[in-house]
């Protein structure tokens, strides 16, 4: 266990190696109760939404998900984040644990002139990640009712307690993410372990998600940078006119100066977060690949070298390491299975 | 992974790191409780033969997936040899740190540094 944002965290229950296969294999179960919830209600919030967060809320159905950062006016991120819309005026926006106090006052701050209530959720909930493509059938078996496909989210009994069970995740597989009273998290957990799921770590987590190239705020996302560097143009829809649309258009109409980018290593070695990427640039996050067995991460690039395919030195720690500039996923199931 | 275990023969380093004397040479490696508190190593990057070490001082490093940690010298010297097994195969630093686990071997600069070291009673006890 480490110490995390005020939250004792689990890194490991075996081994992160063990944890992870389980995961891309069969299924693992992580404990992310650290993760903070924001809701917001009343007849004007979905325009708040609109106005704070980078996708387009205005579209999104009831039981719909939307994944966006949130800007501050000059593009910086403060933070990226799942939405989802719950009921016709109820949402409900999941926060980096690390970040939920900074985001909640960001909201607070600017629900004025909004009939909107914006209500700190972080006490309500445990989170549960079921993850992995045996996930649906192992928390199906104490469901009451089919859960919700990818990207939505539904109100289930689970072994007869209430749960929000969402389609998302954070590794890369099919899997769930299960919303939860506290004190009905414990028996939910221990009933799927009971049933095969393997119980996964924050280390696993972090390995999953960079083969996967999902970015970690603090790590591959932060103020200093914008989405469109980091890769999240996508999820920006600057004519909604959110916090930042204009500083976030402008980039996305010059072309960025530097790119988030994946990358492999050739050789030998582990790329950390911190180290330099000769000719410029800087990783962001990095491992060694259980599935590739090869050192793996994200950096920033000079846009002129972020091609993949590119080959790039990094620095690590005195000894030059090759890598070259790869696709996104690291990790896909079809070739890397 | 084996049991804890601290062998009588060797002496240790309390950066976790043990030396078995051979001979004018010493064999360096990390104990059962620094590979424990690592989990999985996945990579260990060896020195020259030919570098020299200080003692106290960092003369490798090991990786497991999460973490780098720098490997302590627990004497002073020349490297005469090291493990070049471990490159393919890390994972014996968990599975047998006093044998095949061994990192490098040390021709001695000044062998009355190793009345420093502790013996492993004295190692264990400062573990607790």
């Amino acid at each position: 266990m480490v110490p995390f944002a005020g939250w004792e965290m689990p890194v490991q229950y075996g081994g992160i190696r063990e944890e992870h296969v389980a995961v891309r294999t069969a299924a693992g179960v992580f404990d992310v109760s650290h993760m903070g919830q924001i809701e917001c209600s009343g007849p004007q919030a979905g325009d708040l939404l609109q106005r704070l967060i980078s996708n387009d809320v205005a579209s999104l159905p009831v039981g719909g998900s939307v994944y966006a950062v949130l800007c501050r006016e000059d593009g910086g991120i403060l933070d990226d984040l799942l939405t989802y819309r719950l009921a016709p005026e109820r949402y409900l926006t999941v926060t980096n644990a690390s970040n939920h106090e900074k985001d909640l006052g960001w909201f607070v701050r600017h629900a004025e002139g909004f009939d909107a209530e914006v209500a700190d959720a972080i006490d309500r909930y445990a989170m549960l990640a079921v993850q992995g493509p045996q996930a649906r059938e192992s928390l199906q078996a104490i469901a009451d009712a089919p859960l919700p496909v990818r990207h939505t989210a539904s109100q289930r009994m689970l072994l007869g307690r209430s749960a929000l069970v969402c389609g998302t995740g954070y590794t890369g597989e099919d899997g769930v993410e299960v919303l939860l009273a506290p004190e009905d998290a414990p028996a939910v957990w221990d009933e799927i372990v009971r049933r095969g799921v393997a119980p996964a770590g924050l280390g696993a987590r972090d390995t999953l998600r960079l083969e996967a190239c999902l970015p970690l705020y603090g790590n591959d996302l932060s103020e200093e940078r914008g989405p469109i560097e980091g890769g999240l143009g996508w999820c920006c829809k600057e004519d909604t006119g959110f916090i930042g649309a204009d500083a976030v258009r402008a980039v996305r109409e010059a072309g960025p100066a530097e790119r988030l980018r994946p990358f492999r290593l050739t050789g030998r070695g582990i790329p950390r977060p911190g180290n330099a990427i000769e000719g410029g640039g800087v990783v962001t996050s990095g491992t060694l690949s259980p599935c590739l067995d090869v050192g793996i991460g994200m950096g920033y690039l000079p846009a002129g070298r972020a091609d993949v395919g590119t080959a790039i030195e990094i620095d690590v720690r005195g000894k030059t390491r090759e890598a070259v500039v790869a696709e996104r996923p690291l990790y896909r199931k079809e070739r890397d299975g | 992974m084996a049991d804890a275990s601290y062998p009588d023969d060797l002496l240790y380093h309390a950066e976790h790191d043990w030396v078995r004397l051979e001979d004018g040479t010493a064999v360096f490696g990390i104990t059962w409780f620094a590979q424990d508190a690592l989990g999985e190593v996945v990579f260990f990057d060896p020195p020259e033969v030919g570098s020299t070490v200080t003692k106290d001082q960092s003369y490798a490093e090991v990786e497991s997936v999460k973490a780098v940690s720098d490997v302590i010298a627990p004497l002073s010297g020349e490297i005469v040899e090291v493990n070049t097994e471990l490159g393919d195969k890390p994972e014996a630093i968990n599975e047998d740190p006093y044998g095949e686990g061994w990192m490098v071997r040390v021709k001695l600069s000044d062998e009355a540094e190793k009345d420093s070291l502790l013996d492993a009673k004295a190692y264990e006890a400062s573990l607790s």
